[in-house]
């Protein structure tokens, strides 16, 4: 008796691979979070309102979007927040001294640039692990800034500056959405559809193994340095103009917000996996879930409980589901 | 695979069900979001419960207690955000940075929303009136009025300050020596400086008390300065003769209450703070007063304010401490 026997060419249907994904998983939490914020109070669903939620997640979504590739290289930077802090006290040092708001980009955009090289220098040309580095950078940064201000703030920032925090582009979508959603799209582009992408998840899947395939992984590591310090900067210059102000504190804090936007888009924190669009959904379920809890006026400790285990679960739950299945 | 992301579904639908609790409605009371520096500090959670005090009292007021986890701007402004999101009808709130929340409470002011700041102000651009605790008129009154309470035969007294370019201190002391002479009897014999250093304001006590044997009384105007004086006086065995009085913290002097060495001192209260700042938030927001320079403003049973030209106004005189209500503070802040 001859047994008939097929072998599939692919294992799964590409639609339901797409179903079966992490940010599938992650729109169906959104859209859940959304739908239940909208029945919580009655004041969600206010176009006004929800352009103001969007502000509790623009900017550090920004520097996430960076952090996910260089998280997916394998490195990670946790001195993200105090390069904001730097390079806002750095534009608020050329606010005294007279310069005018395309002076002032520059300044917040060069100093990011400039963190992001030393951290890069570090990491990639001494072979120090970056997670020591950017420890070190974090107090170092954030050290400058405290040295230049003390207790005192630099206030004074020309009336146009305050376009980029505070300006709408059209009705009720602010410049920040826009810029995250120019941002959200670039990105996306750059990792999924060129070979500088490509490298990227090589070399977090095996930097030894991209070395040999030709990959300057060195290189790599370093513009991704730099990308992920020039979008601090640009953090920088939209909270810098949110606020109208600069003290050392600046976002203080936001590094692990940032990681922890970047792990729950489905960004592997050992390397080599994560999408773009993930990250996307992961900025919008933080900035939902917090502003609506705000709006019922849950205290903010309950909401740090409540990232955290949201964190865990859209984590732990897969897996779990994963082996209770093969049992 | 269908039954895996339904489970999927269905576990973060109930993670997120749980999450969000439901909003009870109540006949339009009037809503005042009392917003602090951050959440879990003895000395809000004390003003909220001045505010609940003032909400009882006033009848259909709803006190909204929020703030930071930590003591950052950018927390407050979410905070903010949403609470204009809600259109509470008053925010009354104690700022992280005087600069920092302007824009964000202009956004609430142009919707309709009454903002006040008391305790730790915002720009005058970013708020309609300010509620200080006290002023440096009624501290420097405060601060010697404590020490001749104890002395009713007068006496010789002396100063242990922070530095000599403190600031608030020295606008206190300066304030003190403008009421001098309703005190006759006493005399100011020194001031000294312990730079709000523990040890060093110790050593300077100590230095006091050798060179005025018959010293009566120890100001100290700074909570570092006071604490310290304090042990100096136990530790040389002075307990007694030499009262130390000024300003302080309950939770830190409430050793030197109980040893004697200070009979009373004096530091604003939380609860009148938290409760005044309820009862002025509500006079503006009901629109039974305007603030403005000048303005006098009805605050329940701690009297009116009265605005000075930058729409500031103090409370009170700072509140006194001693044996008779420390233990009662001392675990709040």
């Amino acid at each position: 008796m001859t047994q008939i026997r097929t072998i599939p060419d692919r294992l799964q249907s590409p639609w339901a691979r797409r179903l079966k994904s992490w940010e599938s998983l992650l729109l169906v939490v959104a859209v859940t979070i959304f739908f239940l914020n909208s029945m919580a109070s009655p004041w969600f669903l206010d176009p006004w309102n929800l352009s103001d939620a969007t502000f509790n997640f623009t900017e550090k979504a920004m520097i996430a979007f960076a952090m996910a590739l260089l998280i997916i290289s394998g490195e990670i930077d946790l001195s993200v927040a105090p390069i904001i802090a730097l390079a806002s006290t750095a534009m608020g040092f050329a606010v005294q001294l007279g310069f005018g708001t395309p002076a002032l980009v520059l300044v917040g955009l060069g100093v990011g640039l400039l963190c992001g090289a030393f951290n890069g220098v570090l990491v990639t040309r001494f072979g120090l692990p970056s997670i020591v580095v950017t420890i070190g950078t974090m107090s170092l940064f954030r050290g400058i800034s405290y040295i230049v201000l003390g207790d005192q703030a630099f206030r004074g920032y020309p009336v146009d500056f305050a376009f980029f925090g505070q300006g709408y582009v059209w009705w009720v979508i602010t410049f920040e959405l826009t810029l995250f959603a120019v941002l959200a799209v670039v990105f996306g582009i750059v990792l999924h559809k060129t070979n500088f992408g490509r490298a990227v998840y090589a070399i977090g899947n095996n930097p030894v193994g991209a070395a040999f395939s030709g990959i300057r992984v060195a290189r790599v590591k370093f513009i991704l340095f730099l990308l992920t310090g020039l979008m601090s900067g640009v953090a920088a210059i939209c909270l810098t103009s949110r606020l109208g102000s600069t003290r050392p504190s600046i976002a203080m804090g936001w590094e692990l917000e940032i990681v922890t936007m970047v792990v729950l888009g489905g960004v592997s924190i050992l390397g080599g996996a994560g999408t773009i669009p993930g990250v996307v959904l992961a900025a919008f379920i933080m900035g939902l879930v917090t502003f609506g809890l705000g709006l019922l006026n849950v205290p903010g400790i309950v909401m740090s409980i409540v990232i955290g285990a949201l964190l865990i679960s859209v984590i732990a739950l897969p897996r779990l589901w994963e082996r209770w299945r093969v049992r | 695979m269908k039954r895996r992301i339904f489970t999927t579904f269905a576990a973060s639908l109930g993670l997120a069900a749980g999450l969000m609790g439901s909003t009870a409605m109540a006949d339009d009371p009037v809503r005042i979001a009392l917003v602090v520096k951050a959440l879990g500090i003895g000395f809000f959670e004390a003003a909220n419960e001045g505010a609940q005090e003032a909400a009882a009292e006033l009848g259909n007021v709803e006190v909204i207690y929020t703030g930071p986890t930590d003591t950052t701007a950018e927390g407050q402004i979410e905070v903010i955000n949403s609470l204009i999101a809600q259109r509470v009808d008053a925010i009354a709130v104690s700022a992280n940075d005087t600069d920092a929340l302007v824009p964000a409470l202009r956004r609430a002011m142009d919707r309709g929303i009454t903002v006040i700041s008391w305790d730790s102000g915002v720009a005058p651009e970013g708020r309609q009136m300010h509620l200080n605790p006290s002023s440096n008129e009624l501290i420097g009154g405060m601060i010697i009025r404590l020490a001749a309470d104890h002395m009713p035969d007068g006496g010789k007294v002396a100063l242990l300050s922070a530095t000599t370019t403190s600031t608030n201190q020295n606008i206190w002391i300066e304030e003190m020596m403008k009421v001098m002479d309703q005190y006759p009897d006493i005399e100011v014999v020194s001031t000294v400086y312990g730079d709000d250093l523990a040890d060093k304001s110790y050593r300077e006590a100590t230095g006091l008390m050798q060179t005025h044997p018959d010293l009566d009384a120890i100001i100290a105007p700074t909570s570092v300065g006071i604490v310290a004086a304090a042990r100096a006086v136990e530790d040389a065995g002075k307990v007694g003769q030499v009262n130390v009085t000024g300003l302080g913290l309950p939770s830190e002097m409430a050793g030197a209450i109980e040893s004697g060495a200070s009979k009373s001192f004096a530091i604003w209260n939380p609860i009148d703070l938290g409760y005044s700042a309820a009862y002025l938030a509500y006079s503006l927001a009901t629109g039974t007063a305007e603030a403005g320079p000048g303005a006098e403003i009805p605050m329940g049973r701690m009297g009116t304010l009265t605005l000075d030209e930058n729409s500031e106004g103090a409370m009170a005189d700072p509140f006194i401490y001693d044996a008779s209500n420390i233990e009662e503070f001392k675990d709040i802040f």
